[in-house]
């Protein structure tokens, strides 16, 4: 028995030293999230008043708003999300449903891995390679054409992961009854991972509303309001990077409401993906 | 055997052999299943019952790697071949699982997907195919004021229902049914099996179980399978009263499985 109590003690000496580390760790993350939303909402919500959803982004010295880049960025988000959602379902369908064993799903997942950790100024670059340069100008489409880039692989790996969970009991169900896989799809397997899907694409909004280097390369930027996707428009990203690199202190405060106003709409995001989930459980 | 002439054969399987990759699960079994009878198979875990109960709706061909050899004729037609449609076949041979598995949907919309995949109907016969359906399921009274509510929302017995009726409600020739009561309590065992009693009259069931004490209640026939081969077939009072086989006495009397 004292053996053992010795065994004992040391385990729980380990334990300890082992659980302080974690802690340390885990709170060390927090404590940098903690100060840069702290920052940001100091900075920022003086700067967010009505003029901001109103007014355009303003000369230095003048007052003004961020009215054209929440346009654009609003814009090309939703096309991209538009345009990318459906790929990357009917993409992941096939990974998770059709070619679940087939080679091609293999050669198809770890493309779309590599893409999914591609750093986003290569896409933009792509972009700018086969839209910019041959079309001779930058423009909102090619800016949603590069969110579209980045919203695929995401929207592929979590509809293929959601849609993995569906257990094999319910395909199976299915197709006792004479279902073809399509039917079996649509009304069976996309049903029963309907809120994991839908959750892979909030994340895909998430992920793109922020993104900055793909959009300097293929929309450049517009002081004014613009609703033309044929030409360079507005965006908030575009707007932080510029007006924070500014000299000028109005436009300091605007980048930080606009940073401010990003980070709002991702958290929103987030939570209301985290809901869904949730209640995907219950 | 003299008893078991007597009925009309639905199903021939002869000479069927199956393979999980390079592993043999079925050996060479032949067995007839009669129409508008209840067969049972039993036999310890791992002999073969469900591998053969899969290959008659060939729902094994949703995994790659698993095969079947031989025959097995469904009124005279071997479903084994090639051309034979995999969907039509389902559509003739439903089959009800071990676990209960509703769809994530409501309990009419349960009943009525397997309907609408073969049939064009109108609301109003779409609906009285339902009621009929869960009629015929037993599951009818304890879910008629709740047709728009999740199947999901129902206990385990009365999913178990869910998924016979569903399966009845397409109208097929033959029902498998694989350990139907294996994860049910004890009244929603009885129930289900007086349900196959009802439902005989209409269907060839078949049903594999764990349960002797099942086989022996719902069964015309047995079949006693070990190490994927079939032992001995017989009418059901002959395998439970005086088997020929040594091995199916010394399992019926639980002295092995």
């Amino acid at each position: 028995m004292k053996l053992n109590r010795m065994i004992y003690k040391g385990r729980k000496g380990r334990n300890a030293v082992f659980l302080t580390l974690s802690t340390l760790a885990a709170a060390f993350g927090i404590v940098w999230l903690a100060l840069i939303l702290y920052s940001l909402f100091y900075n920022g919500i003086n700067g967010i008043s009505l003029k901001v959803f109103t007014e355009m982004t303003p000369p230095p010295g003048e007052d003004g708003g961020l009215a054209n880049a929440i346009f654009g960025s609003v814009a090309m988000s939703f096309l991209g999300v538009a345009a990318g959602t459906p790929i990357g379902l009917l993409a992941g369908t096939y990974l998770a449903e059709y070619g679940r064993y087939s080679w091609v799903s293999g050669v198809v997942r770890f493309i779309n891995d590599i893409l999914l950790s591609a750093p986003s100024i290569l896409i933009g670059l792509f972009i700018y390679v086969i839209i910019v340069a041959t079309t001779h100008r930058f423009s909102g489409w090619a800016g949603a054409a590069a969110l579209t880039v980045l919203v695929i692989p995401v929207v592929v790996r979590t509809t293929e992961n959601m849609l993995l969970l569906v257990p094999n009991g319910l395909r199976e169900a299915a197709a006792a009854l004479g279902a073809p896989r399509s039917a079996i799809i649509k009304a069976v397997t996309w049903r029963a991972a309907r809120a994991g899907i839908l959750t892979g694409v909030l994340l895909a909004v998430a992920r793109i509303s922020g993104e900055t280097a793909p959009l300097l390369l293929t929309v450049l930027s517009n002081q004014f309001w613009s609703t033309d996707m044929g030409g360079p428009i507005a965006s908030l990203p575009v707007m932080i990077y510029n007006f924070a690199m500014s000299p000028y202190e109005d436009w300091h405060k605007l980048a930080w409401a606009g940073a401010l106003l990003i980070t709002a709409a991702v958290l929103a995001l987030s939570i209301t993906a985290r809901i869904l989930e949730s209640s995907k459980r219950s | 055997m003299d008893t078991a002439v007597r009925d009309k054969v639905k199903v021939e399987i002869e000479d069927l052999s199956f393979y999980y990759g390079d592993n043999k699960a079925l050996k060479n079994v032949t067995v007839p299943l009669h129409d508008r009878k209840v067969t049972a198979f039993i036999g310890p875990s791992g002999c073969g019952k469900s591998t053969l109960l899969r290959v008659l709706n060939r729902i094994y061909e949703l995994y790659p790697g698993q095969r079947a050899e031989g025959r097995v004729l469904i009124d005279g037609e071997d479903i084994l071949h090639t051309r034979q449609d995999l969907n039509l076949l389902r559509a003739r041979v439903g089959m009800v699982f071990q676990k209960p598995t509703p769809f994530p949907m409501t309990i009419w919309d349960n009943i009525a997907f397997g309907i609408r995949l073969y049939e064009k109907l109108p609301r109003s016969v779409l609906d009285g195919r339902v009621e009929d359906a869960l009629q015929r399921a037993a599951l009818w009274g304890e879910v008629k004021d709740k047709l728009k509510e999740s199947g999901l929302s129902l206990s385990g017995g009365q999913q178990q229902r869910l998924c016979i009726a569903r399966t009845v409600a397409t109208q097929p020739e033959i029902i498998l049914l694989d350990e139907p009561c294996s994860a049910l309590d004890p009244i929603s065992t009885a129930k289900i099996e007086e349900l196959i009693d009802e439902l005989v009259k209409d269907y060839t069931i078949v049903i594999v179980t764990h349960n002797m004490q099942q086989a022996s209640r719902t069964s015309d026939y047995t079949a006693f399978m070990y190490l994927g081969e079939m032992i001995e077939f017989d009418v059901t009072e002959k395998i439970f009263t005086a088997p020929s086989n040594k091995r199916t006495e010394s399992y019926i009397t639980g002295r092995f499985g």
